[in-house]
């Protein structure tokens, strides 16, 4: 008796320092956002007096107005507007093409398997691995040639190229799960190969999607090297503008405004977090279970 | 020439031969099964007939036209998988209509078809449902629907029953029969069953190795098998085989086999069979059946013989009792009546009943006739 409540006892007091730990961590972890929602909502005098912990003493929204519409951005005074069009026009179709030729890859591999498809996959693999750096210069070489140097769909593109890696690998892992039977049940049925696809494959496949989209969008969207790279002024996308506007070395530094802005080039990410972070940890189980 | 013809068909996997020259034919309306252990070949030959596999060397012709590089589309098959294969993302009636849709047969053809199967499968309250949300013996009633809304010329069956619990298992086997004797399609079905085969086949091709080992009515396979891997394989108790000699008997020629103690017996064999044979060590074949209590032997048979064995083991098992003893160093099972007062230890005749014996070759283990 005496033996298992005092086992009891200590369970519970791990507990207790297991929670408190973890408690610490969300606070060490949340604290850089609050600093940046409460400052981004303050006068810049409050911030310069000292105060970059407290709460704001008179609201505003101001800065929020600012780093959208008006902050000095480079050269010229639009905000960060253009530059957020910019990184939605490039991030939509290069998550829509990169997981869609993913799906397609994965089903090729898996269910189509043809002479040297695993050496292929293999390489595939490989591209994953290959550090941004190397292709910097081969890649603006080759986008000077397709005549898409500096524009959106340059950078949709490169972001393309390099995605397919990732969302086939998840793609064909997740199709090797799925069962061949179904797809010879469709030959039969009289499928082609197009249609055994989109109708059989695709709308099984919603968990892998998430997790493929969620994970190349953050990616993308959040991607600094090759935005800062292969734009120009007019094709930069959020988080090299948003550079610019917090490198900018006229007049006082306004970190109210800044903050804004970093929260507004992280919002999408969070959302698509928030949205869909449910099934991107019920996705990546499947997927580790099955595969 | 028959309805469906396999003609010198192999398959290889690179310079693995996994099929080794088949040659099948049977008519119109016909129920073949092939039988086998796991890996013996069975799903490969069935998946070249669907066209699922290419044939590396041969034919395969449905109704005199070859098969060879046609799509499997363009065979009028249809084929029920092991797993079933329902996609899971459409409804029952989705499932049951996809092939018609793919075929290119207008809505209003198909409605009328679906319900028509529907009903002779006893589905029609399910068609709404997904997959995900039917029994085993459901899903599996939906994949014959699919197959059978076709129409095809022929059916091809891969264990549809192997995923089923035992009781579903034998009353989805007795419709299987019904529904092929009211349709009268010609069927192609894999299994691994020997009861299944012997059950539901007009004929069965046993094969194990890459090899069909025998082609016969269930009949020829069960009584005349052509080597002791089919005898072997079939029936259930299997078959039992021990080792004999031929010898000169008084009556004609006589196994002569060795018992538990040591001591030999004779057993001659019926109408003088095996004359020509004499001096020969064999491997003999008699099935529980043929092995009895002398009251419960065969009376149409002229030729059974009373051994005196020592009982090893008895197994009542309701029905019958299977009484063990040693022949020849092999545990031999006869099927005895239940009431027969027998026990372990005891010495009881046996009555061998040697018009259903067969003789195997022990080099070659091929039948001796
Ligand atoms: N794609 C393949 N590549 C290589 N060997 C295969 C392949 N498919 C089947 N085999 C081999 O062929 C043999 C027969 O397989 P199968 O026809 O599936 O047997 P079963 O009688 O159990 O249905 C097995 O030994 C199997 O390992
Ligand atoms: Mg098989």
């Amino acid at each position: 008796m005496s033996a298992s409540s005092s086992a009891k006892s200590g369970i519970n007091f791990g507990r207790y320092i297991l929670y408190t730990l973890l408690a610490l961590f969300c606070i060490y972890y949340l604290l850089p956002l609050y600093v940046m929602v409460v400052n981004s909502l303050k006068p810049l005098s409050e911030i310069t007096s000292g105060g970059m912990m407290s709460l704001p003493q008179e609201l505003t929204f101001a800065p929020w107005q600012n780093a959208w519409s008006k902050a000095q951005v480079g050269v010229e005074a639009t905000g960060l507007r253009p530059y957020f069009i910019n990184s939605i026009q490039m991030v939509v179709p290069a998550v829509a093409l990169s997981t869609l030729l993913g799906a397609l890859n994965g089903y090729v591999l898996t269910k189509w398997q043809f002479r040297g498809s695993t050496i292929l996959f293999g390489l595939l693999l490989f591209g994953c691995f290959i550090p941004f750096q190397i292709v910097l210069i081969p890649m603006a070489r080759m986008l000077g040639l397709m005549g898409l140097a500096g524009s959106v769909p340059g950078l949709i593109f490169v972001h393309l190229v390099y995605g397919i890696g990732f969302s086939t690998l998840y793609f064909r892992n997740y199709y090797a799960a799925f069962p061949t039977e179904l797809v010879r049940a469709a030959q039969i049925d009289g499928a082609g190969f197009f249609t055994i696809f989109w109708r059989i494959l695709l709308p099984s496949s919603g968990p892998i999607a998430v997790v493929c989209i969620i994970w190349q969008f953050t990616n993308i969207w959040n991607d600094f090297l090759f935005g800062a790279s292969f734009s120009d002024f007019d094709s930069q996308p959020m988080t090299v503008a948003l550079n610019n506007l917090v490198q900018s070395s006229t007049g006082v530094k306004e970190y109210n405004v800044h903050f804004a802005g970093a929260i507004m080039a992280a919002l999408p990410t969070l959302l698509v977090y928030i949205v869909a972070g449910r099934y991107f940890v019920r996705g990546l189980m499947a997927g580790s279970v099955k595969g | 020439m028959g309805f469906l013809d396999i003609k010198n068909a192999t398959k290889s996997y690179g310079a693995v031969k996994v099929l080794h020259e088949t040659n099948i034919s049977i008519e119109e309306g016909e129920f073949l099964v092939l039988v086998g252990p796991s890996g013996c070949g069975k799903s490969t030959l069935l998946n070249m007939i669907a066209g699922l596999e290419d044939i590396t060397s041969g034919e395969i012709a449905i109704k005199g036209r070859s098969m060879n590089g046609v799509k499997p589309a363009e065979r009028n098959i249809a084929m029920v998988f092991q797993s079933y294969a329902l996609y899971p993302n459409m409804t029952v009636k989705g499932n049951i209509s996809f092939g018609m849709e793919m075929h290119g047969m207008p809505k209003e053809q198909r409605e009328p078809r679906i319900a028509q199967v529907a009903d002779l499968l006893q589905i029609s309250h399910l068609l709404d449902r997904k997959p995900g949300q039917l029994s085993g013996g459901q899903r599996q009633r939906v994949a014959m629907g699919r197959a059978l809304v076709r129409e095809p010329d022929v059916f091809l069956f891969d264990e549809p029953l192997s995923n089923l619990d035992a009781k579903l298992r034998v009353d989805m086997r007795t419709e299987i029969k019904k529904l092929h004797q009211k349709l009268g399609t010609t069927i192609v079905y894999v299994t691994h069953d020997q009861i299944e085969a012997l059950t539901l086949s007009t004929r069965i091709a046993v094969m194990f190795g890459g090899y069909v080992q025998q082609l016969g009515t269930p009949k020829e396979i069960y009584d005349d098998p052509a080597n002791m891997f089919v005898a072997g394989f079939m029936g259930s108790p299997s078959m039992n085989l021990f080792p004999a000699k031929i010898v000169a008997g008084a009556n004609g020629p006589a196994a002569e086999v060795t018992l538990q103690a040591g001591q030999t017996a004779q057993i001659p064999f019926a109408n003088g069979a095996m004359s020509s044979h004499e001096g020969r060590e064999i491997i003999l074949g008699l099935r529980p059946e043929a092995i009895t209590d002398k009251d419960g032997a065969d009376r149409n048979s002229q030729s059974v013989h009373i051994v005196e064995c020592p009982v090893e083991v008895t197994e009542p098992a309701g029905s019958d009792t299977f009484v063990v003893t040693q022949i020849g160093g092999k545990d031999v099972t006869g099927r005895f009546r239940a009431d027969v007062n027998v026990k372990a230890g005891e010495t009881f005749p046996f009555a061998f009943n040697m018009e259903k014996a067969v003789v195997f070759d022990p080099k070659t283990e091929d039948r001796i006739r």
